[in-house]
């Protein structure tokens, strides 16, 4: 149990990576996921089949390939830079790259969620003069929203726990931590591993809490 | 909705043509469910559509907003004729009052927002006018006191009414009831009908498709009978209910009245 206490700092330093990461790709992908949706249910067809082609591709690459294409690809090839520093740059290319992927599910959660809407809601604001953008801005995204908490909330634990992927882009976020003790702690790697495991564990658990809470109190009243 | 105005009065209102339908056809496939529809609504007048069901008067009624598409023929409202998509249609729907069988309230919004919503959005009113507004026409409704509830939190005939009320609140040219109290309670029919018949006291354009014969009987200064998706025939209510000429007519007619 040593290596734990000892390096706390660094322990926790690493998770408050893992965490940086986690908090503003999830913001990045329910924006860009809100957007695919939205395009998704246009009645422009090429908004329609731009997105379904995005969706399709980015949720059936594996995530290490879109992290892999972010950082050497946008990053080293086509020399997008977001920051002189390095280790800036990797974590902008990384939550890049897991904004990329994330999005892909939080639109298919959100379209699941506008087809438990009634059409007869968006008949309404139809009839009321509302216009698309308006319909699905004030009456369906957030009956739609509200109806897929639960699985939104399932995407960001997947997405927490996705951020141990980042260190293919090279950004020390916790897993990095991990290999590098368990490399210098060679006799006590199973502390190690609980000890990880645990701090996951902690980030991830109120999170469920968090959005189960959240499904009932916002539930809509049909 | 205390305010009456004598019949008399309803005449005087320059006859002139607000809604036209001309030669509207439209198909569901390989079922016709409009043919040939020619119908014209004066400013002012109350058409109640009735028929057995499938006769396409739900159809012909939505169409008038354009929540139903049709195939051929032209629909026109206060003289312009209805775009196709995008913003001119928004436009003409705010001009335009609906009333759904199911009420259709926005769920996520209490009874106040339901009403001031599109008021503010589409109309660019200020927030504090359209609640005031509001309040008064949920008051003119029966249901002032409920402005802070939630759609689910009222009865079908208090939702209803909510309905209308948002239907009011964007000073619409005519309002459209497709089928208005179809869902409800038997008991809650009339507290929506007496609004609908105030209404139409008051000189509101409506076309309402519905099975209340007394309705039509009372509020509707014509009834328009349509079946298999056909105009049939079309007269004052005491005419068409007491001497019904065609033959569909009176045997739908004999079916209804007489249980």
């Amino acid at each position: 149990m040593d290596a734990l206490f000892t390096e706390r700092a660094t322990i926790l330093a690493a998770f408050w990576m893992t965490l940086r990461l986690t908090a503003v790709s999830a913001l990045g992908s329910l924006v860009l996921g809100t957007v695919l949706s939205g395009m998704r249910v246009s009645p422009l067809p090429v908004l329609r089949t731009a997105s379904q082609v995005y969706v399709t591709v980015a949720r059936n690459t594996p995530l290490t390939l879109v992290l892999l294409f972010t950082s050497l690809g946008v990053g080293a090839n086509l020399g997008v830079e977001f920051s002189a520093q390095i280790s800036v740059n990797n974590y902008w290319l990384a939550v890049l790259g897991l904004t990329a992927y994330t999005s892909a599910f939080v639109c298919e959660a959100l379209r699941a969620g506008i087809n438990t809407v009634p059409v007869g809601q968006a008949e309404a604001a139809r009839a009321v003069g509302l216009g698309f953008g308006q319909t699905l801005g004030f009456v369906v995204l957030p009956q739609a929203f509200r109806a897929v908490i639960p699985p939104l909330g399932s995407i960001l634990i997947a997405l927490t726990k996705n951020t141990t992927v980042a260190l293919v882009a090279g950004v020390a976020e916790a897993s990095v931590r991990m290999r590098e003790m368990i490399e210098i702690y060679g006799d006590q790697v199973i502390q190690i591993f609980l000890g990880f495991a645990a701090g996951f564990l902690v980030l991830c658990l109120p999170t469920g809490l968090l959005f189960g809470w959240l499904s009932r109190r916002l539930a809509v009243a049909r | 909705m205390t305010k009456v105005m004598s019949a008399t009065h309803q005449r005087a209102v320059p006859s002139t043509d607000l809604v036209v339908l001309d030669k509207v056809n439209k198909h569901y496939g390989p079922l016709h469910v409009l043919k040939d529809i020619d119908l014209a609504v004066r400013r002012g007048e109350v058409v109640v559509l009735i028929g057995p069901s499938g006769s396409g008067k739900s159809t012909l009624c939505r169409a008038i907003n354009r929540l139903e598409t049709i195939d051929s023929g032209s629909i026109s409202v206060d003289g312009t004729a209805l775009p196709t998509e995008g913003r001119q249609l928004a436009r003409l729907r705010a001009e335009v009052g609906m009333v759904f069988q199911g009420f259709n309230l926005f769920a996520h919004k209490t009874v106040l927002d339901n009403v001031t919503l599109a008021p503010v959005k589409v109309l660019k009113q200020n927030r504090r006018a359209a609640e005031q507004r509001a309040h008064e026409l949920l008051d003119r409704v029966g249901i002032g006191s409920q402005a802070h509830k939630y759609p689910a939190q009222l009865s079908g005939g208090q939702q209803q009414r909510v309905a209308i009320a948002r239907a009011l609140a964007m000073d619409p040219k005519v309002i459209l009831f497709d089928e208005p109290t179809s869902a409800l309670d038997p008991e809650m029919v009339n507290e929506v009908l007496d609004v609908m018949t105030a209404l139409a006291r008051d000189g509101m354009t409506m076309v309402v498709v519905t099975h209340e014969m007394g309705f039509a009987r009372r509020a509707a200064d014509r009834v328009v009978f349509m079946a298999d998706g056909q105009i049939v025939e079309e007269n004052t209510p005491h005419e068409f209910f007491d001497n019904p000429r065609s033959e569909r007519a009176q045997a739908f007619l004999a079916k209804i009245l007489t249980h």
